[in-house]
């Protein structure tokens, strides 16, 4: 296959699939999930420090290093854009001026569903303060379009609700917010297993994210190995182009000429 | 005495003292560590300049996993 290259931020990757490094037993578990998967690109969340704990306790970036992977800083847990910015600044700070982040202000803690109205309102601050920003969003064409044209590097439409592994609930949705995006539209949250990260791929997202698909499958390693595998058919047989669907009419594979038996009709 | 609300919980210290004072105090001089004074950045340029005072809210944060 030629060069098939994924430009985020004006960086090239090689690996369509993004992970998160949340729900894992121990970081032992956590690295060798992500050296299974492949990803390029990790995220990582922003918390306050444990006070009065061993201060020799291992700390993620020691395990995952920056120099190693592009590390996402996220804003999971945060409700309003004020929270969203504050986070992202602390983020830039801990990692040295990087600016590539993923952005996500969510609407309530049952859902987890975003609130694209404060979405929109971080974006705008933070692509002003010059971040990258990559944002989690619903899978609305038109909110899309929008984070595109605030200036948004990547669009991330949900495929169903953060850590439900329903799968892909609206492909036709992600497929007019394909169709009208020229930045890289990546499927964030909801995938279940490696055949919804397939579909995604096939319907053209340059990737998927996830985290809850490989951390909470009873071996995880494994599951971000098949992961890694699903993204790469799935990318491939996107490129590919795949034959037409015939609805009711089947269409041998074999020669029709030269049967033993000729067909009577 | 001073107050100082550091994630979220209140710390009484006999004088004001700088960032790094305090980071040295609390033990987290070898870690990896981004802090926010009243809702603004402290650059880790600024640790050893930035005074603290009666009254400040700081919040110290680390990475952790997420996704």
């Amino acid at each position: 296959m030629t060069q098939d290259s994924f430009i985020i931020g004006g960086k090239t990757y090689s690996s369509r699939l993004l992970v998160g490094t949340g729900k894992y037993k121990d970081f032992a578990e956590t690295r060798a999930a992500i050296e299974a998967s492949a990803a390029e690109i990790i995220t990582i969340a922003i918390r306050r420090s444990n006070i009065g704990q061993n201060p020799n306790e291992p700390n993620l970036l020691d395990i995952l290093p920056p120099s190693k992977y592009t590390l996402l800083p996220n804003t999971a847990g945060c409700y309003t854009a004020d929270d969203a910015i504050r986070t992202l600044r602390l983020a830039r700070e801990l990692l040295d001026g990087h600016s590539l982040v993923k952005l996500e202000v969510l609407g309530d803690p049952q859902s987890l569903y975003p609130n694209v109205v404060e979405t929109i309102s971080a974006a705008k601050t933070l692509v002003k303060e010059g971040f990258q920003v990559m944002v989690y969003t619903s899978d609305d064409p038109i909110i899309a379009k929008q984070l595109e044209d605030i200036g948004c590097v990547a669009v991330m439409p949900l495929a169903s609700l953060i850590g439900s592994g329903m799968g892909i609930l609206n492909p036709w949705n992600l497929q007019l917010i394909m169709e009208r995006l020229q930045v890289p539209v990546i499927v964030d949250a909801g995938v279940g297993t490696a055949s919804d990260a397939a579909i995604a791929m096939e319907l053209g997202c340059h990737g998927v994210l996830m985290n809850t698909a490989i951390a909470a499958a009873q071996n995880p390693v494994l599951m971000a190995s098949a992961m890694k595998q699903a993204v790469e058919a799935g990318r491939m047989a996107y490129l590919a182009g795949r034959m037409p669907k015939k609805f009711y009419s089947a269409s041998p594979s074999s020669p029709t000429s030269g049967m033993i038996t000729p067909a009577t009709k | 005495m001073i107050s100082i609300s550091i994630n979220g919980a209140t710390q009484q210290f006999a004088a004001p003292l700088n960032v790094a004072a305090l980071i040295e105090h609390m033990q987290l001089g070898n870690k990896r560590i981004a802090v926010e004074c009243n809702g603004e950045i402290v650059p880790r340029s600024m640790y050893a300049s930035h005074v603290l005072n009666d009254g400040d809210k700081l919040e110290i944060v680390v990475a952790v996993g997420g996704g």
